[in-house]
């Protein structure tokens, strides 16, 4: 039951029969588009930050089918609640490469005005909630969310995501066990892969999966195959459309693998064995997806070469776009700390502009981490 | 247990130069070797050896009984901390940063800093909450939050700030070794860049005494942590200007060393506080009432707080956010010109 995981497309691109969840061809061509697409902006965002063009960095290589074949199962109108480890699905809601990169930069293209460390977006346009560094928190969010569409009687569906590592979070018991209690809307993804920055799963948990935890919660647990784009949004499609019936909240476990260093500040190779990386590399979930394309004859080498280079120039054309916006100004300091300014940071914002006009001031802040 | 004072004291093992990362690391070694109730553990702890390597080796060394990992739950680690505590052990929790230890907020300001008064002395805590604190390294505000005035305001709690490689083993040492918890606040912009002698072997520097970071006569500085060398390096510029500042590293936030922190305001009659918290309900407020509730008839000028401003942490303003070097002397000749 819970423990067994689902599969669609094998390592020879082949899918089992009366699986196939016969998404339209186009739209299995923009999947493809949408992985190459995550994949390239995250080699990017490790290179901009090698070159100390940016602070920060956070990869998802490896983790493109789980997240994007989850969020591809909403639509439009549903809200993600997202941890910072699934960019693709900025792409998916058409978040602009230059919006992206400027978050990154923290200029004045950033939505959120350079306040957060690069990959922790918020983009209300694309009903994408801020994300925060703590972990799991916003797995109540997405309950309380979903509790409140409930009371007004929306159908909006709510998907939020956590690692391996958010299991262990208080607000995972809670926001599982309050959306159990209200049948809420909301569909929780858990994407397992095997690791919290050097701690493996099996000192995370003594479960035998992660999706088995539902039980405790009331509530369906799967668990599919996170390199397998078709069997994750299949899976996530059944649990959206039972969060909209009204029938309440799945935990969907994606099994995957982190391919990266937890961010650009670790090194993996301190901790993890090569071998495992090797194994997961076999399984990559670009390659296995592309196989499958294949058999279909929806991708050929001249399809690749025009993803490719299409997702590329978009890039170059983003990146050159975000590097040429300004910085913020030292006033938008004080801007949203509430929605007007109180006397007491007026006077604050007034101190420090007297003090840059009298020589400029300006601590050595060095980087992340030391 | 008997409430036993801890012995203070340093041996004649020599010193050797270290960064302020590797006293800690040399203390939580020399405390692990002589007592083994000392357990060290947290997240990434173990085979990492820390996020920053503060654990680095230990594991290693002593087995994964004493040093472990902890499933990723800070409210677990205190709590099971306080149960190791309860039943004879030396807990030392690392909270990975300070910015995450909310989760365990609960657990400490309920549980731990109240056990030894709510049950009349029949159970207490002695334990270590160790975790890296204070901007400086482009965190953004998960990873640079100054915090220590809510622990602060817990009675219950200790709360020790090093900011000298000798320091940070002395009183790690001394925080292990004390009969209650402890909040042991790391500046984490130091860990690699302050470096100096630190004496092998045996060092403990007693809770509850500040350590006087430069002698002066016009202008008294009281700091702590991270801000200890920027506030040096205000003094040593203000120097060639003529004004002789004093710089009073405190070390111990609670319990505070106010004798040292008084006779130094006496003699001056200038006072300037630097802490990078948001200035409100910071500790220097703590400290401004203080000197001026004991000693204004002493004072010349105006008490000066020099801090954080008032909005969450940023990240890429961070620079404006942190006091410097500059604002430093403007606050000195804020006690001057009024
Ligand atoms: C409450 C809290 N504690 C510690 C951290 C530091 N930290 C950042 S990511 C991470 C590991 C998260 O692992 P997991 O949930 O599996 O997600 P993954 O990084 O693998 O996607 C830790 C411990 C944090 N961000 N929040
Ligand atoms: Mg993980």
């Amino acid at each position: 039951m819970s423990n067994d995981l689902l599969t669609i497309i094998d390592q020879d691109g082949k899918t089992q029969k009366g699986k196939d969840p016969g998404l339209p061809k186009d739209e299995l061509q923009r999947l493809y588009r949408l992985m190459v697409a995550t994949r390239l902006l995250d080699e990017r965002g490790l290179a901009m930050q090698r070159q100390g063009r940016i602070g920060f960095y956070l990869q998802s290589t490896g983790q493109e089918a789980s997240h994007l074949g989850a969020a591809y199962a909403l639509a439009d109108r549903d809200w993600l609640f997202p941890a910072y480890r699934q960019p693709g699905i900025l792409l998916l809601r058409d978040i602009s490469i230059d919006k992206i990169v400027s978050e990154w930069l923290g200029n004045s293209g950033d939505t959120s005005k350079g306040r957060q460390m690069p990959v922790h977006y918020s983009f209300r346009e694309a009903n994408f909630v801020s994300i925060s560094s703590p972990i799991g928190t916003q797995l109540t969010h997405a309950a309380g969310a979903g509790m409140a569409a409930r009371i007004r009687g929306d159908d909006t569906v709510f998907m939020t995501f956590c690692g391996d590592g958010g299991t262990s979070s208080n607000d995972f018991h809670t926001g599982l066990n309050f959306a159990g209690v209200t049948k809420a809307p909301v569909v929780f993804v858990c994407e397992n892969n095997g690791w919290a920055i050097s701690v493996p799963q099996c000192k995370q948990t003594a479960s035998e999966s992660m999706a088995i935890k539902a039980q405790a919660y009331g509530m369906p647990g799967v668990r599919v195959d996170g390199n397998d784009i078709l069997a994750v949004y299949r899976v996530c499609k059944e649990a959206v459309d039972r969060a909209r019936r009204g029938d309440g909240p799945t935990l969907v476990e994606t099994v995957t693998y982190r391919m990266a260093s937890h961010s650009s500040s670790d090194d993996a190779a301190r901790y993890r064995d090569a071998t495992e990386y090797e194994a997961w590399k076999k399984k990559d979930p670009i390659a296995r997806f592309q196989l499958y394309l294949k058999q279909r004859k929806l991708w050929d080498e001249t399809f690749e070469a025009e993803v490719v280079e299409t997702a590329k120039a978009k890039l170059a054309e983003g990146v050159k776009l975000a590097e040429a916006r300004a910085n913020l100004g030292p006033e938008s300091l004080f801007d949203d700390v509430f929605m007007n300014l109180t006397p007491q940071l007026k006077a604050q914002r007034q101190e420090l502009a007297e003090l840059m006009s009298k020589g400029g001031v300006g601590a050595d802040v060095g980087h992340f981490p030391l | 247990m008997t409430a036993t004072e801890t012995k203070t004291g340093t041996s004649k093992a020599g010193t050797k130069v270290m960064t302020l990362l590797e006293a800690i690391t040399d203390a939580l070694r020399h405390e692990m070797k002589q007592d083994d109730r000392v357990l060290v553990f947290g997240e990434d702890v173990g085979k990492k050896g820390g996020v920053f390597g503060a654990t680095l080796g230990l594991q290693d060394e002593f087995g994964e009984q004493r040093c472990f990992d902890s499933p990723l739950s800070e409210c677990g680690i205190i709590g099971t901390g306080i149960g190791m505590a309860l039943y004879g052990m030396r807990p030392v929790a690392e909270i990975q940063f300070l910015d995450f230890i909310y989760p365990a907020f609960d657990q400490i300001v309920s549980e731990a800093a109240k056990m030894r008064y709510r049950s009349g002395g029949e159970y207490t805590c002695p334990m270590v909450i160790r975790s890296p604190y204070g901007g400086g390294i482009r965190g953004g505000h998960y990873h640079s939050q100054s915090s220590e005035a809510y622990f602060c305001h817990t009675p219950g709690l200790k709360v020790v700030i090093p900011s000298t490689p000798a320091d940070a083993k002395g009183l790690l040492i001394a925080s292990i070794r004390d009969e209650d918890p402890v909040m042991f606040l790391e500046p984490k912009a130091l860990y690699r860049h302050a470096k100096g002698e630190v004496p092998l072997g045996e060092h403990v520097v007693p809770l509850g005494k500040a350590r006087i970071a430069r002698d002066g006569t016009d202008v008294t500085i009281l700091c702590y942590g991270a801000m200890v060398p920027v506030c040096l390096a205000a003094a040593e510029t203000a120097a060639q200007a003529g004004r002789s500042i004093e710089v009073i590293d405190l070390r111990t936030l609670v319990p505070l060393d106010e004798a040292t922190v008084l006779e130094s305001v006496k003699k001056t009659g200038r006072c300037v506080i630097v802490y990078e918290a948001p200035k409100t309900c910071g500790y220097g407020a703590e400290l401004s009432a203080i000197v001026g509730e004991r000693c204004i008839e002493y004072l010349e000028g105006p008490i000066v707080r020099v801090a954080g401003f008032d909005t969450p942490f940023p990240y890429t303003l961070e620079h404006l956010y942190m006091p410097d070097q500059k604002r430093v002397l403007a606050g000195i000749e804020k006690t001057f010109v009024w």
